[in-house]
């Protein structure tokens, strides 16, 4: 069975679309990734999984549920970590995690129980008794994730997660997911960071727009959007120029740099260094940020 | 817009009225402090400024004393202070600034249960406060015992009352800074032309008839009919004004705080 299953939704704000028709599936124990630019209606799309926003067109199916009719049970099954904090600043760290557990109509034992058991997973245990207002920002999302997993949801959706937050947290994060991922959690990312993306996902699509413009798993996209190694070159000459265009090589020209996607067998990435490489080059391997700018595009969008 | 869905609403609001719970216990003594201090301000200064002035207020076929007039009023402004507050400016922050209701809304609440869990939890306080203060009033003689204690449930009335045009206000306005407004229009003449410093039976009909709109009118002539035994409408009259006032605010207040929220 499906954990997700989005066919055809649209939402609609007024004259506005935010989400222009997509269609994906999210299996039983994947890490899936949701991308996109800012307004490209994530976030919309989020909202309608777990119920918030109603679904202007299209079915939305959860567990196999309708999420129009049946809310309150795919909503019991499921944790949400949102992008603002949500949390309640009148209350204390660990009563966040045991007033949370009550929304979920659950065993006040079995609360407490699971509240220490996550205090300890992400490392919260000194701050019990703090006050939410006098958490940094890490601890603070440690804390968002750990309510999300108060009922023990089959499925976890994360909206940016790890915005805002210093490497040592974010990494911190990342372990903890990778560790969920291994016990078998579905979870539903979206992330603006796109070594976030590759590392995490499974699988993911790309929005824009309010429509999907890409999916797959990020190894697959890459090597069919970008490529397995790829090579920058600054401030490029007529002659890289007109042999890119001879030899039909695909590649970025950004006016003062080069980006060159090539082929992993390594003869064009010799020759570019033999003939190409007077001044600065840069090798490397092929990334989803390629992907990203190269589907989405390179202009600002706020 | 998605319509109110009255089967949305089940008793687990309570969850969240017992999350507002906690966070007044953590202040319950300030919460505590104002109604027990507020009638001795009250009875004070209208007893040692106001009463030489007065003497006795005919009300009821009755002659009372200016303070002993007052005092079940003082009960029926502060249940409405209490209930409005909380659903205005508490639930505002909760709402606007705390984002308390969006991270429940990801649980398996409803929008629904989280309006009428405000509306309750609001009541509820009020009833507190009503509580507190008969506490210091039926001691001093202000309030009949056992007869006064009756206020209690009826606070809660009339705090559902209150609650909901409160969150009803909050529902449709723009800044919590605009609050100002129906606290000059709305709160600040019902609190002065409610038959609480003077009776309505005393001005012209016009007036007094425009005072039967006023909620805590009905109210106000509860409070003191528990209190000292004596009123000048019908208790039943001023019951079902109250529940028919709820009932149609606490609707509004769902369609608004509704369309507010849920986009």
């Amino acid at each position: 069975m499906q954990i997700i299953d989005a066919q055809d939704v649209i939402k609609r704000f007024g004259a506005f679309t935010a989400v222009d028709g997509i269609r994906f599936h999210v299996e039983k124990g994947e890490f899936f990734g949701l991308l996109g630019p800012n307004g490209a209606g994530k976030t919309s799309a989020i909202r309608m999984i777990y119920g918030f926003s109603p679904v202007t067109a299209g079915h939305m199916r959860v567990f196999g549920m309708d999420i129009a009719t049946q809310w309150r049970e795919i909503r019991s099954r499921m944790g949400v970590c949102q992008q603002e904090n949500t949390l309640d600043p009148d209350l204390t760290v660990e009563q966040n995690l045991r007033i949370y557990a009550r929304y979920f109509d659950m065993d006040k034992a079995r609360a407490r129980e699971r509240a220490e058991e996550l205090l300890q997973f992400f490392a919260l245990s000194h701050k019990r008794a703090a006050k939410v207002m006098e958490l940094s920002g890490g601890l603070a999302r440690r804390l968002q994730l750990a309510r999300a997993l108060m009922a023990e949801p089959d499925l976890l959706i994360l909206d940016e997660p790890t915005t805002g937050l210093d490497p040592q947290s974010r990494h911190q994060v990342w372990n903890r997911l990778t560790d969920l991922k291994k016990r078998g959690l579905t979870m539903l990312l979206t992330t603006h960071y796109m070594d976030e993306a590759e590392s995490l996902c499974d699988r993911l699509v790309i929005m824009d727009h309010g429509r999907i413009i890409a999916q797959g798993a990020p190894r697959q996209l890459i090597a069919e959007h970008a490529a397995e190694s790829v090579i920058e070159i600054e401030g490029p000459g007529p002659e890289l120029k007109t042999y890119l265009k001879d030899h039909q090589i695909k590649h970025d020209d950004l006016g003062e740099r080069m980006i060159i996607f090539a082929d992993a067998q390594g003869e064009l990435e010799n020759e570019v260094r033999r003939r190409f490489c007077m001044a600065s080059c840069l090798f490397r391997a092929g990334n989803l940020e390629d992907v990203f700018l190269r589907l989405t595009g390179r202009e600002l969008r706020e | 817009m998605s319509p109110i869905q009255l089967s949305a609403i089940s008793t687990r609001f309570r969850h969240i009225w017992f999350r507002n719970l906690i966070t007044y216990r953590r202040i319950w003594r300030v919460n505590f402090l104002v109604p027990l201090l507020e009638p001795g301000f009250y009875i004070l200064a209208f007893g040692l400024g106001f009463s030489g002035l007065i003497g006795a207020v005919d009300y009821a076929g009755m002659q009372l004393a200016y303070t002993r007039f007052m005092a079940p009023a003082l009960v029926a402004t502060a249940c409405m202070w209490n209930a409005f507050f909380e659903t205005t400016y508490t639930s505002f922050v909760r709402m606007y600034y705390q984002k308390t209701f969006d991270g429940i809304l990801a649980t398996p609440m409803s929008m629904e249960e989280i309006i009428v869990a405000e509306i309750v939890w609001a009541a509820s306080k009020a009833s507190a406060a009503v509580a507190v203060m008969l506490a210091v009033l039926i001691p001093i003689g202000y309030a009949n015992f056992p007869g006064a204690l009756v206020c209690i449930p009826i606070a809660f009335l009339g705090g559902l009352a209150f609650a909901a045009i409160g969150m009803f206000f909050t529902g449709v306005i723009p800044t919590i800074d605009m609050f100002n407004l129906p606290i000059f229009l709305f709160i600040t003449p019902m609190f002065l032309f409610s038959g609480t410093f003077f009776p309505v039976s005393g001005i012209p009909d016009w007036a007094g008839i425009f005072t039967l709109i006023f909620p805590l009118y009905h109210l106000v002539e509860l409070m003191r009919y528990f209190c000292i035994g004596a009123m000048e409408s019908n208790p039943l009259l001023n019951l079902a004004y109250l529940v028919g006032f709820t009932v149609i605010f606490g609707f509004l207040a769902l369609l608004t705080m509704k369309r507010r929220i849920i986009k």
